[in-house]
């Protein structure tokens, strides 16, 4: 259920972007996401949530590129750094320490829009 | 022409919920009270947390709750029995409470009362174990319930919210007796994924392990006063 809630976050995001184009409406093509493995966001899930969410809007026919970002925790005994894996735990292989740190994996982040705007409104 | 192009935004998400959760934190601190975020899996014991504590506390500190029990006001009830405002916050049918529902209770709470006037405002949020750990509303503080009817493993398979909180309630440990579970994993899961919660084990049947809880609360209470706050609302 969370899913349709970051597409909200998602959709509010974008009507933002949208009015620094306006008048005109960009076309939008794809729409870039990172998501760190580390959320409560599963990517598939999303991208079927976007799909309905757009249909009928002016962003129907956006693609919603995922890129997922892998949990990177950092040993702060050894500093070594090391992706932990849920079966596993949380602490390092090296010395099997808490996961203090994350370098990465907490991401929930609009990379990039790639998108075709029309030609200005001609005036008059 | 149909120029390709591509803006990098390089945006968070959650910025909208952000700013407005440092709004509502704002209000907060002007009004000089601890408020706390209070989140679990449906049934871990949120509620009967809260009756127990408002009961212990309310001869000593001035408190209120903001409700976001999604389906019933039974929650509401239960604690209004004890004599606390109780404010319902509308969640539609959101899975998790966010920044603007709870500002939304917020106005309803002060039509009620002065919040200069409190100590602490509790946050209860809805049943479930992903997502409140994303949203922020202000709080000063998260607290994440665990019971031990949840089994072990749960730290692990939702460490989000374990990796978020600044304490973590292990609930009825009154029925440790007759469960298979191991405490002591449960505690070394949650401290896997964050080293540096506050842990502590309680029952609301019982009352073993409120005074540790409250002692903490009693901690951060002066923690947050004694904080300069630096924006005004
Ligand atoms: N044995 C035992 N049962 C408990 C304890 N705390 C709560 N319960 C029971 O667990 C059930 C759920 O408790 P609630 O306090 O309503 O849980 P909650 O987290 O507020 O539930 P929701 O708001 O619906 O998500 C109730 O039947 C409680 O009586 C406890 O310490 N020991
Ligand atoms: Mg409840
Ligand atoms: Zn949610
Ligand atoms: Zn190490
Ligand atoms: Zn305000």
């Amino acid at each position: 259920m969370h899913e349709v809630d970051m597409t909200r976050c998602l959709l509010l995001s974008m009507n933002e972007w949208k009015q620094q184009h306006a008048p005109r409406v960009p076309r939008v093509d794809r729409v870039h996401l990172q998501v760190g493995t580390f959320t409560c966001v599963e990517p598939d899930q999303l991208v079927l949530t976007w799909a309905d969410a757009v249909r009928g809007s002016w962003l129907e026919g956006a693609e919603l590129v995922i890129e997922p970002v892998q949990l990177i925790g950092r040993c702060l005994r050894c500093q070594a750094t090391y992706s932990p894996d849920p079966e596993s735990g949380y602490r390092s292989p090296c010395c099997r320490h808490p996961m203090e740190e994350i370098v990465s994996g907490r991401e929930l982040r609009i990379r990039s829009v790639a998108y075709s705007c029309p030609s200005p409104i001609p005036v008059g | 022409m149909h120029m390709p192009l591509e803006d990098n935004l390089g945006l968070n998400l959650l910025a909208a919920n952000q700013h407005r959760a440092e709004h509502n934190r704002a209000h907060f601190d002007a009004w000089n009270l601890l408020c706390l975020n209070v989140m679990s899996s449906p049934g871990a014991g949120k509620t009967s947390l809260l009756e127990r504590s408002l009961a212990a506390l309310s001869s000593r500190w001035s408190m209120a709750v903001l409700e976001g029990d999604m389906t019933t006001q039974l929650d509401a009830r239960r604690l209004e029995a004890l004599g606390i405002p109780v404010v319902p916050i509308t969640t539609g049918r959101a899975c998790h409470l966010d920044a603007a529902m709870v500002s939304g209770g917020l106005k309803l709470l002060r039509q009620q009362l002065d919040p200069a006037e409190l100590d602490v405002l509790w946050v209860e949020n809805v049943g479930n174990l992903v997502c409140p750990a994303e949203f922020a509303v202000g709080e000063h503080r998260k607290v994440a319930l665990l019971s031990v009817t949840e089994g072990d493993d749960k730290p692990l398979k939702y460490p989000v919210m374990f990796r978020e909180a600044d304490c973590v309630l292990i609930t009825k440990v009154d029925l440790l007796p007759h469960l298979p579970v191991d405490v002591e994993r449960i505690e070394d899961h949650i401290r896997q994924v964050n080293p540096r919660t506050a842990v502590f084990r309680l029952s609301a049947s019982s009352g073993e392990g409120f005074e540790a809880w409250h002692g903490w609360l009693v901690d951060q209470l002066s923690a947050v006063r004694s904080t300069p706050t630096l924006v005004s609302a």
